[in-house]
């Protein structure tokens, strides 16, 4: 599913250059829920960018679903982040002057689909996320746990091979937390392929696979006993 | 070809952020008024000089005969110069290069009566150049012709106001009318662009008058045009050159003024079109400026919108925005702003010159307007400036990167 060989990643900071990533070698099979761990400037989000498209690695090899990853064009990356990924973040990023259903259409727009199509499958995943009836309700309107369900309603849209949560819990209170991971427990069970960086153990905890990263590089990486969010709500 | 989706997510995006699309839309808006307002002015002032001399042609030269005031080769002062018909022919054959048409004419005052109808008219005999010279409008029958030349026919040409005079309702053409005691048959009507007096004429045949009034070969004054391919300055040194020529042949002084008088259109034109000219290019360079000042400010606020749409952008981005999607979005809503504000401006502009045109008459504005060419050119000036304005914005949204765009803070 996705594959990393001695990935490395520097950033210039005046005339000397910071190595973030010092060779990473990674890879997740297809149905996996993989926890990406480490304190702040271990390099976890960088490669979580560089896994998303959204930022390119200096050198080493990134294989996603057998297509290399090398020399992206604008054009081409968006292709891709289109068609392979779906994106959660922390604060959500819900466009602030579309509805529900608009923000959970807009990726289909971007695939070129047509209106009548786009709005018959944003109104699945809202149903999926249990937010039908808020269709209509502005980002502003709505709870952080909605707003964060509306985000993961729009990285479904596109049927993603590979769902990315930066955070996903980060901004939000224990219960809705695990309300939202119980949510993402599901969507694993039904077999997506999830990559959730986070610093919160007990988030790892609700992971299949535990990641940890420090200074650049893999310290451990093991396959735990998965904690179901259910029992917590 | 038409994307129904991508003009939908830019009127949901004008819409959703009414203050600032309002606030770049007023500039532009403000900045067409301005120049619709000052072009309309300046065509109005143009209307006033052009329609001042709508009544002959513009290349035209008159030449008047008078009475000599200094003497001259032996030859006393207070002669009285008479053209004949010999000058006539020497200017047409001598200055042939410089002459485009070329007519005698007689004035003679008479009476005029049809039936009933009875009237003094000024006439006119002229040759059958005359017509444009004067740019005389034939609106039923014709002109003077060669034929009627050669033949001395007598015939007229009434002007239009004469036949509501003469003719009431009754159909002109192939009548006899009436002329001191002498027949003429109409074999034309005519309009002028000069207004009612000019409408007042008669014309008949040079060679016709000459034969009935006195029977001689003299004529009243000669009038031309010259080269139309001329240019002002060349026209003004070939009517200098004729005038010097005629004094000669007439033995008159070089410095008398009045015996001669050889009045040339380029001259007052020239002045004229130097000055619209002037004047043309200073309400261009005021207009440019002020419609650059419209695209700048538009320009600056598709930055800010850009900047302040950052994250949005980057947001789309990572949802699969092409580079192109994203420069669409900007692009078109600045083409947007800019088209319907520029028109709106324009509109608003048009309506004002319309409202306050008829009171504009005393400070020598006639008909402020702007043309449907002008119109059309300031359409793709604006959505060329939205195109400008909106490019260098479009084009920095389209380079945000996603994860500087997304980075929580």
């Amino acid at each position: 599913m996705l594959k990393i060989q001695q990935l490395h990643k520097s950033y210039p900071i005046g005339d000397s250059s910071l190595h973030v990533l010092k060779g990473i070698d990674l890879s997740v099979e297809k149905g996996e829920m993989v926890a990406i761990m480490g304190s702040s400037g271990s390099g976890k989000s960088t490669l979580l960018n560089i896994i998303g498209m959204l930022d390119e690695a200096d050198e080493g090899n990134y294989i996603l679903d057998e297509v290399p990853i090398k020399n992206l064009t604008e054009k081409k990356a968006a292709v891709y982040r289109n068609k392979f990924l779906g994106f959660i973040f922390q604060s959500f990023n819900l466009i602030n002057y579309k509805n529900a259903l608009e923000n959970v259409a807009l990726p289909l727009y971007y695939q070129g689909l047509k209106r009548k199509k786009r709005q018959e499958k944003a109104k699945f995943h809202l149903k999926k996320v249990g937010l039908l009836d808020w269709a209509s309700h502005l980002p502003s309107e709505l709870s952080g746990g909605q707003k964060q369900r509306v985000a993961i309603a729009r990285a479904l849209a596109s049927e993603p091979k590979l769902l990315l949560a930066d955070e996903p819990t980060g901004a939000l209170d224990t219960t809705t937390s695990y309300d939202i991971m119980a949510f993402l427990q599901q969507l694993n069970d039904e077999g997506k392929t999830i990559l959730i960086v986070t610093h919160e153990e007990d988030i790892a905890a609700m992971c299949k696979r535990i990641v940890r990263l420090k200074d650049g590089v893999i310290m451990e990486d093991n396959i735990v006993e998965q904690v179901r969010a259910e029992t917590y709500v | 070809m038409f994307d129904y989706d991508l003009w939908r997510e830019i009127f949901q995006s004008i819409n959703k952020n009414r203050t600032r699309s309002l606030l770049s839309g007023f500039t532009v808006a403000f900045a067409i008024l301005l120049f619709t307002i000052l072009f309309g002015l300046a065509n109005g002032l143009n209307n006033t000089f052009s329609k001042a001399f709508v009544d002959d042609a513009a290349n035209a030269v008159f030449i008047r005969p008078g009475r000599t005031t200094k003497a001259s080769k032996g030859l006393q002062a207070g002669r009285k110069i008479q053209f004949k018909n010999q000058d006539y022919d020497y200017i047409k054959s001598d200055f042939d290069p410089s002459i485009e048409f070329i007519t005698s004419r007689i004035y003679r005052n008479v009476t005029a009566s049809y039936k009933n109808e009875k009237n003094n008219y000024s006439l006119r005999a002229v040759h059958p150049d005359h017509q444009y010279i004067e740019k005389t409008k034939i609106v039923q029958g014709r002109y003077i012709n060669q034929r009627d030349m050669q033949a001395q026919t007598k015939s007229i040409v009434i002007g239009d106001l004469v036949r509501q005079d003469l003719f009431l309702n009754e159909d002109p053409l192939g009548k006899y009318i009436n002329l001191n005691g002498i027949s003429y048959q109409v074999t034309g009507v005519f309009k002028d662009d000069g207004g009612d007096d000019e409408e007042r004429f008669m014309y008949m045949p040079l060679s016709t008058a000459q034969l009935i009034y006195g029977n001689n070969d003299y004529v009243d004054q000669i009038n031309l045009t010259y080269n139309p391919k001329y240019d002002y300055d060349q026209a003004i040194d070939f009517s200098l050159d004729l005038e010097k020529k005629l004094k000669e042949r007439f033995y008159v002084a070089k410095n008398d003024q009045r015996a001669i008088r050889v009045f040339n259109m380029a001259m007052q034109n020239k002045g004229i079109n130097q000055m619209t000219s002037v004047l043309g290019i200073l309400i261009l360079i005021i207009g440019m400026g002020t419609l650059i000042a419209g695209i700048v400010g538009i320009s600056n606020i598709m930055i800010f919108i850009v900047k302040e749409r950052t994250k949005e952008i980057g947001i789309r981005k990572a949802l699969g925005a092409s580079p192109r999607a994203i420069i669409s979005i900007i692009l078109i809503e600045s083409i947007l702003i800019t088209t319907i504000a520029g028109y709106l401006g324009l509109l608003v502009g048009v309506g004002v010159l319309e409202w306050s045109g008829p009171s504009l008459k005393t400070y020598f504005i006639t008909n402020p307007s702007v043309s449907q060419s002008l119109v059309l050119a300031a359409t793709f000036t604006l959505i060329a400036a939205g195109t400008l304005a909106g490019y260098i914005p479009a084009k920095k949204a389209s380079k945000i990167k996603p994860i500087v765009a997304l980075r929580d803070d």
